[in-house]
């Protein structure tokens, strides 16, 4: 099924079948975080696992689409669907912008400008009227999906969140299989190779990237309806580097790693949050162990493993 | 009262040292990585908390042992350099074979462990630091009034980025260094301990880090949070910059830092982007950096 392996197809349906079921047993709003944040750090992972490009500064997508969904659906009254979808327009923009510029120097240096771009931005949301300083957007309003159906409550924005984090799982693994997708990982790893034969690598990863950022926008803007909020939090750095952690967690260049890592990821900040900065403690232990121990990530270790393609 | 552009003088100037005072860290952090980066290959993403460690250890040295600013000045980089050894024995000499990535990933895990566990113990809110009595009031030079302890900022760190580039550029040690970061196999083979270099130069970029962060102690409250944006202004110099020059980082420190406090005064609400801009307009003009050899 869409260039699923049998594996792959088995852990889908696995987890549609989780999406169905956890409802009933755990928080929706709570499952509704982790998708969010699932979606972005899959997004996240479309750049770091598929072409070997290391950005450090999402969280001015997911940030920026948190705050357009927010303002658009707050101060315009634009319906969940179109705001959600201006969001990710936005994100995927700001990305066009950091993208070129980013892909300008390569290895670690696009770490570090894209770090310093978000910082960059920011700095400009800190300033700018429509995102509310300090206290960021809040009370927005969930609005109703089509102008019909009300999302007031949890179950029915738990079903909006669920089917467009599919439609975007879909859509990533879909870029991923695709002709695109193969130049896409040819290029991770092999640059000169590629372009030897042919293909304007600059291009390809500057595409890719602004996929990415767009898909962090709609994650972004799905969260900021969910909890009927756009602050700094989101644009500011400490979010990128929960995202880099997500996906280096689960394992990068798998398609279910970053979903893994995000589950784990937002239940450790759940469990830990009484004790302060433990998390941002535990968060860094984290990332050392698992640079020096197991850079592949849970499903990665899992799939090499059993040799199976995850 | 002395007008220049519109602006009064004292106005102008002050802005202009508090931008000198400003680049000086900037040189100081930019060079540490600089020097890193050139033997271990690695983006030392714990900087910022290593200038930050370094300005709790001055502070700790007073509080719980009554050691005053000047030893902490040399302690304070020992004992940081010391913890930095460790840090590139037990963990960041794992990686020397793997992707740069890695590296900047590790060494962020680092920081995250760093400044949480400070924030811990110390909280967030910062701890004063007072200015050694000898550094205390300020000088009148007709056109602004200099605060004594800024004047020694600037020329300490000055002193400090000179020593450096002496050592490196200069002695044997230094030519070894160099011949390292080029071909670390071949100076090898003629005897020499590229390993214990490598460990000895991490300790070094890291102790620049802590003589900075002792240096920002009285200047910037000592608090767990003061390296963490910094660091990514500083990689935004870096950025600028190119690490490939151990001048091109001091200079191009230096004149950020006076960039910034021009923009202060001319266009405050600029002040905090302005740097970012800078790297802007460089990757568009010069995307191997103002120093940077492209690869």
């Amino acid at each position: 099924m869409m260039g699923f392996s049998r594996p792959q197809t088995a852990a889908f349906w696995l987890m549609v079948a989780a999406i169905m079921i956890a409802p009933a047993i755990l928080y929706p709003v709570f499952l509704m975080k982790v998708m969010c944040f699932a979606l972005f750090a899959c997004a996240f992972n479309l750049l770091i696992g598929y072409v070997g490009l290391g950005s450090f500064g999402h969280a001015a997508f997911f940030g920026m689409g948190a705050y357009i969904t927010a303002y658009t659906a707050k101060a315009w009254g634009w319906t969940p669907e179109i705001a959600i979808l201006a969001g990710g327009l936005v994100g995927g923009g700001l990305g066009l912008a950091f993208g070129w510029l980013a892909i300008r120097r390569q290895g670690i240096y696009f770490a570090m400008i894209t770090l310093a771009l978000a910082q960059m931005n920011y700095f400009l949301c800190t300033q700018w009227d429509f995102t509310g300083g300090e206290d960021g957007i809040q009370g927005v309003p969930r609005g109703n999906l089509f102008g019909l159906f009300s999302l007031k409550s949890d179950l029915a924005m738990y079903a909006v969140v669920a089917v467009v984090f599919v439609a975007c799982f879909l859509l990533i693994h879909r870029i991923v299989h695709s002709p695109f997708g193969q130049v896409l990982k040819a290029i991770r790893e092999n640059e000169p190779r590629a372009t030897s034969l042919g293909y304007r690598t600059d291009d390809y990863k500057l595409m890719v990237f602004v996929l990415s950022a767009a898909i962090a926008g709609i994650a972004g803007g799905m969260k900021a309806l969910v909890f009927g909020i756009a602050t700094l939090t989101d644009v500011n750095f400490p979010m990128s580097g929960e995202v880099i952690l997500m996906a280096l967690l689960g394992g990068m260049g798998t398609i279910f790693g970053p979903v893994v890592g995000a589950a784990i990821v937002i239940t450790m900040q759940n469990y830990l949050a009484p004790f302060g900065a433990w998390v941002t403690v535990t968060q860094g232990v984290v990332f050392v162990v698992c640079v020096l121990a197991f850079r592949r990530g849970l499903i990665g270790e899992l799939a090499a493993r059993r040799r199976l393609s995850l | 009262m002395m007008m220049i552009l519109g602006i009064p003088a004292p106005l102008l100037f002050g802005q202009l040292l508090l931008g000198v005072v400003n680049g000086a860290f900037y040189a100081l952090m930019s060079l540490g990585l600089a020097i890193i980066f050139g033997m271990l290959n690695i983006v030392n993403f714990a900087h910022g908390a290593l200038f930050m460690l370094g300005a709790f250890t001055a502070w700790g040295l007073l509080n719980y042992a009554g050691i005053g600013y000047w030893w902490a000045l040399l302690l304070a980089p020992l004992i940081v350099g010391a913890f930095g050894v460790l840090l590139e024995r037990l963990f960041i000499s794992k990686l020397y074979k793997l992707d740069h990535l890695y590296g900047l990933l590790l060494t962020f895990g680092l920081a995250l462990i760093l400044e949480g566990l400070v924030r811990n113990y110390y909280g967030s809110s910062g701890l004063p630091y007072r200015i050694p009595s000898q550094l205390q009031g300020a000088q009148n030079l007709g056109f602004m009034i200099m605060p004594n302890y800024r004047g020694w900022v600037v020329l300490a760190a000055i002193v400090m980025c000179v020593i450096t580039w002496l050592v490196i550029e200069k002695t044997s040690i230094g030519a070894k260094l160099r011949a390292a970061t080029e071909n670390a196999p071949l100076v090898q083979s003629f005897g020499i301990n590229v390993p214990l270099m490598i460990t000895l130069t991490y300790g070094a970029g890291v102790a620049l880090a802590a003589f900075a962060g002792v240096l920002a102690a009285p200047i910037y409250s000592v608090n767990p949070n003061m390296g963490a944006n910094f660091i990514i202004v500083v990689f935004a110099v870096v950025v600028i910059g190119g690490m490939g020059s151990i001048l091109g980082s001091i200079v191009t420190g230096f004149g950020l830092g006076i960039v910034e406090g021009l923009t202060r005064v001319f266009y405050p609400e600029g002040s905090a982007t302005v740097i970012f801009v800078v790297m802007v307009i460089v990757l568009l003009a010069r995307p191997a950096g103002l120093f940077g050899r492209a690869h």
